[in-house]
């Protein structure tokens, strides 16, 4: 059941949004070769329980699989061929040349908000480069099909076309998702498929509009039993960039945009 | 933070329905309803209650699955 959000409803999930945002842009500019995983979460949620809000992710257990263990952090932190949901530890220290995709949820007033970024640190192979810059114009092209009338699927397509016209591989197995008072709400939102199928999209709709592309074949992110962090298959790199939307006639509104005066091109730092 | 799909799944066959469909429970405590594959009536693979088998499930609608092998 997709939950169509009021605009009182829509005006918390702002601020979820917009501290969201923040905690990422505070993390481009902390974020540093040499620094573990863990220090970064640590920023992160001293940053967030600063500001009156709980971190989502922490203890987060996903319905309908008994095997895995509430999440242990407040960020994932997954570096080049991690896909997602890299637990951030002390012992994990980021290095010069990883691109380091970080995801965030922030839970205030009731409501949710979830967005990712990958970070480059220092010079990459272009290929790679080109990778992290792909994605994030994936979400980008997603996020304009988040329109009242489309439907579900034209966002998944859109995301996949130009993701495969670069050659690059979808991740299947991981899909973005409704959000609300609940991380993750119905309807899934995959980020492949055919247009003009699926749902039809609402004003008032809020999605997780989220691509994971990677550099090699894999379309699959596989996990360890009982464990988090999801790897490609082919041990490729793989980036990710995520935001959350509510749909409107005309225009998706994006809540998670990043308040830096240039932005975040790329996430570069 | 993203959701977690399966596209590939093993359960076992809880009953047998008409038209080749089968209530399969899955290894992680779902419960999809499930037809065959062609390749798997190609070849008469028996499936019955009790059988362990691989399921092929789409995002788009977690409640409905295809059979894709049946273990030994």
């Amino acid at each position: 059941m997709i939950i169509i959000k009021s605009e009182r409803e829509i005006e918390l999930m702002r601020e979820s949004g917009r501290l969201t945002a923040m905690v990422l842009d505070m993390l481009q500019e902390e974020i540093k070769p040499g620094m573990t995983t863990g220090k970064l979460d640590e920023l992160a949620e001293a940053f967030i329980r600063d500001h009156h809000a709980v971190p989502s992710f922490l203890n987060y257990a996903p319905k309908g699989d008994p095997d895995v263990t509430p999440y242990p952090a407040t960020l994932c932190v997954s570096i080049n061929e991690e896909v997602v949901h890299g637990v951030p530890s002390p012992k994990r220290v980021i290095r010069e040349g990883d691109i380091v995709s970080v995801d965030c949820g922030v839970y205030k007033g009731g409501y949710h908000g979830d967005s990712a970024r990958t970070y480059v640190l220092g010079t990459i192979e272009e290929k790679v480069q080109q990778l992290v810059d792909v994605t994030q114009e994936c979400l980008e092209l997603g996020i304009a099909q988040a329109i009242e009338g489309n439907r579900l699927h034209d966002i998944s397509a859109a995301v996949e076309e130009h993701a495969r016209s670069f050659g690059f591989s979808v991740i299947e197995n991981m899909v973005g998702h409704g959000i609300g008072s609940e991380l993750h709400e119905d309807p899934a939102v995959p980020n492949y498929g055919r247009r003009h199928t699926g749902v039809k999209l609402r004003e008032g709709m809020a999605l997780a509009i989220e691509p994971m592309i990677a550099l090699g074949r894999s379309r699959k992110a596989v996990s360890k039993r009982g464990g988090w962090v999801a790897v490609t298959e082919d041990g490729k790199p793989s980036a990710h960039f995520e935001h959350t939307v509510i749909v409107r006639p005309g225009k998706a509104e994006v809540l998670t945009r990043s308040l830096l005066e240039h932005g975040a091109p790329s996430g570069r730092s | 933070m993203a959701k977690e799909e399966a596209i590939e799944i093993e359960g076992v066959i809880v009953d047998a329905l008409p038209n080749a469909q089968f209530k399969v429970k899955l290894e992680n405590g779902l419960e999809v309803l499930a037809h065959v594959s062609g390749k798997i009536r190609m070849h008469y693979i028996r499936i019955l209650p009790g059988d362990k088998v691989k399921v092929q499930i789409s995002p788009y609608d977690i409640s409905k699955g295809r059979i894709t092998y049946r273990y030994k």
